[in-house]
């Protein structure tokens, strides 16, 4: 048996309840380091929930989480040093200039001034922005703006980086280049845990795990997954799984 | 403090980029000041005075003219009708109407008591109540003269004499009185209204998540957030100071650092609330609509437009949880009157009770796990 500490993320039994509805549902699953593991469910069964456990900004109403070799419960402090987060919503500061922003979250990381110089330099050459660094954050074009948000979630170099739905909303070419980052970062060692509704993406992930109704359904490689539900791609696995139509239980929720 | 400093950078160079903020912060206390300090003057002039003299005689023209030099009053009418000097009252023609009966000058000369009769519209109860009292003044001149012109070469003893003389504001000058206190509201604004929006701003835009993601403190957030908008705070309390010297000629007395001194720990018990607002409101307006109702009641029962003497003992209970109250006492007391930190330590006291209740509710109220 291995440790759960050897686990990026360990989960056991996680679950969260708002009031009697049963948000997650005691799901249990470990990713490896250097993994990219798609997190995939419709909207509204329970992903963002658990991410937001995993992140540390909702305490799990029981069952265990140990993520970056923290427990969320007992250390969200030190589960928040070793993470990186993007989320669904755009949320760096508009009002802000691109180099202002990293230096913010390069500080609030506990960088050293050369660190984050060094590290501002670095990050825009890679982005390909070092002519917008004076540029307003507000200015900048959607996809611009996600591929910033990823390299600022990055920044201080977290163990594992949360990616809710990166992608949503970007054009093709940008989509690319967001997953030609996300590879780069997880060659470097570090893991990614991504959600998206863009099921081609979920091709690209290491392993998938797909959430129905506060459950984790399946949980495997792209391609065993495609094997063990005799489909051609990810999306005939995900429509499959997300309508429940291929458990008996499934069959009888959707008849009430 | 690493981290709180690259808060502060941020908030600074946020509020900064907001325009609108800074035109606000230069044109507030120079609007608010300079037109309410004008504007809010509780002496009334040129009360309407409509007259009623049955009697015609010398002395009653003598009192009469009384009026008219006054430049409080303004004779509108005079009529010998009650009921047209009524009509003038229906119709707001007049305020007051003062009705000498006949034969007043004959009782004065008999020694007798001649009453004559005021009525005083008080629909406005403030212009009411000084009609009242600015007739009364007159009317006892009239007393006094009259009795040194009857008796010539004998003091004249009135039972009881009035000599005014006001303490700390010699000219009775409004301004004087007022300027202090709008600065208190000026101050108090820009501390609930800024401090109020900003967490709830960050809300709404969503740029919380990122920051609750985070290591941060509470603390080190909340310190970041209030820090900047005490400077501002201060920046206004100096152009406010600075304006009622120069445009309002006004002598601050006291020890102006004192002001400084109280001015921070108000601002702490105030931006705190502020905070709290936006800690348990989701959008702007929200968080707009309750800090506007916290200062409706704050400013209304501030003492600073009414007397708080003049409330009734519930009404009054409740200034005593008012932080504006407080500052617009310390403001007037020091800068008015010269009063040193021994008088104003109750204030102190109270006000750091304030703060420590709502910073310590504002921090733990705002949940970073949302």
């Amino acid at each position: 048996m291995r440790e759960q500490n050897d686990y990026i993320v360990y989960v056991k039994d996680l679950t969260k309840v708002f009031g009697d509805f049963v948000a997650v549902d005691k799901i249990n699953f470990r990713v490896e380091k250097g993994e990219i593991f798609g997190f995939l469910g419709a909207n509204g069964a329970g992903k963002t929930t658990a991410i937001k456990m995993l992140t540390g900004l909702l305490a799990p109403t029981s069952g265990e989480a140990v993520v970056a070799g923290f427990d969320v419960r007992r250390e969200p402090e030190k589960v928040k040093y070793n993470i990186g987060y993007m989320s669904q919503k755009f949320s760096l500061y508009d009002d802000l200039k691109v180099s202002e922003n990293i230096r913010l979250y390069a500080g609030i990381y506990g960088l050293s001034r050369k660190e984050i110089k060094r590290k501002s330099k670095a990050l825009l050459e890679e982005l390909n922005m070092v002519a917008l660094r004076d540029k307003l954050v507000g200015e900048l074009p959607l996809g611009w703006k996600q591929k910033l948000a990823f390299a600022v979630a990055m920044i201080h170099e977290p163990a594992v980086v949360f990616l809710d739905e990166p992608t949503s909303g970007v054009d093709p070419i940008t989509r690319r280049q967001f997953w030609e980052m996300i590879y780069k970062a997880s060659v470097a060692g570090t893991t990614i845990f991504i959600t998206t509704h863009y099921l081609d993406e979920a091709e690209y992930c290491t392993r998938v795990s797909i959430m129905v109704d506060g459950v984790i359904e399946a949980l495997d490689t792209p391609k065993n997954l495609r094997l063990k539900y005799g489909a051609d791609n990810m999306q005939e696995v995900f429509v499959l799984l997300a309508r429940g139509e291929h458990t008996l239980q499934g069959k009888i929720k959707k008849e009430k | 403090m690493g981290t709180i400093s690259y808060i502060l950078q941020k908030e600074f160079l946020q509020i900064r980029r907001n325009k609108m903020i800074i035109v606000m912060i230069i044109l507030m206390p120079i609007i608010q000041l300079i037109i309410l300090g004008n504007a809010a003057d509780y002496e009334m002039k040129h009360i309407n005075l409509h007259v009623i003299d049955r009697d015609l005689s010398t002395t009653s023209r003598t009192l009469v003219s009384k009026f008219r030099a006054s430049s409080y009053f303004s004779i509108v009418n005079s009529s010998f009708d009650a009921e047209v000097a009524d009509r003038d009252i229906r119709n707001d023609a007049a305020d007051l109407i003062m009705e000498i009966p006949h034969g007043l000058e004959r009782d004065l000369m008999r020694g007798e008591q001649a009453p004559i009769s005021l009525r005083v519209n008080a629909i406005n109860g403030v212009k009411g109540g000084l009609a009242n009292a600015y007739t009364t003044q007159i009317i006892q001149d009239f007393n006094g003269e009259w009795l040194s012109d009857r008796y010539p070469g004998r003091a004249v003893v009135l039972p009881v004499g009035i000599a005014w003389s006001n303490w700390f504001n010699p000219g009775m000058n409004y301004a004087t009185f007022m300027v202090p206190g709008i600065l208190v509201l000026l101050i108090t604004i820009v501390g609930v209204f800024l401090s109020g929006i900003n967490i709830v701003r960050e809300k709404e835009m969503g740029t919380i998540e990122q920051i609750n993601v985070t290591p941060i403190k509470k603390s080190q957030f909340i310190v970041g957030k209030l820090f900047p908008f005490l400077v501002i705070a201060l920046v206004e309390l100096t152009l406010g100071l600075g304006i009622g010297r120069v445009i309002f000629g006004i002598h601050y007395v006291g020890n102006v650092g004192l002001i400084y001194l109280f001015s921070i720990v108000y601002l702490i018990a105030i931006l705190g609330l502020g905070l709290l607002v936006s800690t348990i409101t989701e959008t702007q307006q929200q968080a707009m609509f309750i800090a506007w109702f916290i200062l409706m009641v704050f400013i209304l029962m501030s003492g600073l437009f009414t007397p708080i003497e003049s409330m009734p003992r519930w009404a009054q209970i409740i200034t005593d949880f008012n932080p504006v109250k407080y500052f617009v006492e310390v403001m007037r007391m020091v800068l008015l009157k010269g009063s040193g930190m021994s008088d104003i330590s109750r204030h102190f006291g109270i006000m750091a009770l304030f703060g420590l209740v709502t910073n310590t509710l504002a921090v733990w109220n705002y949940r970073k796990r949302v």
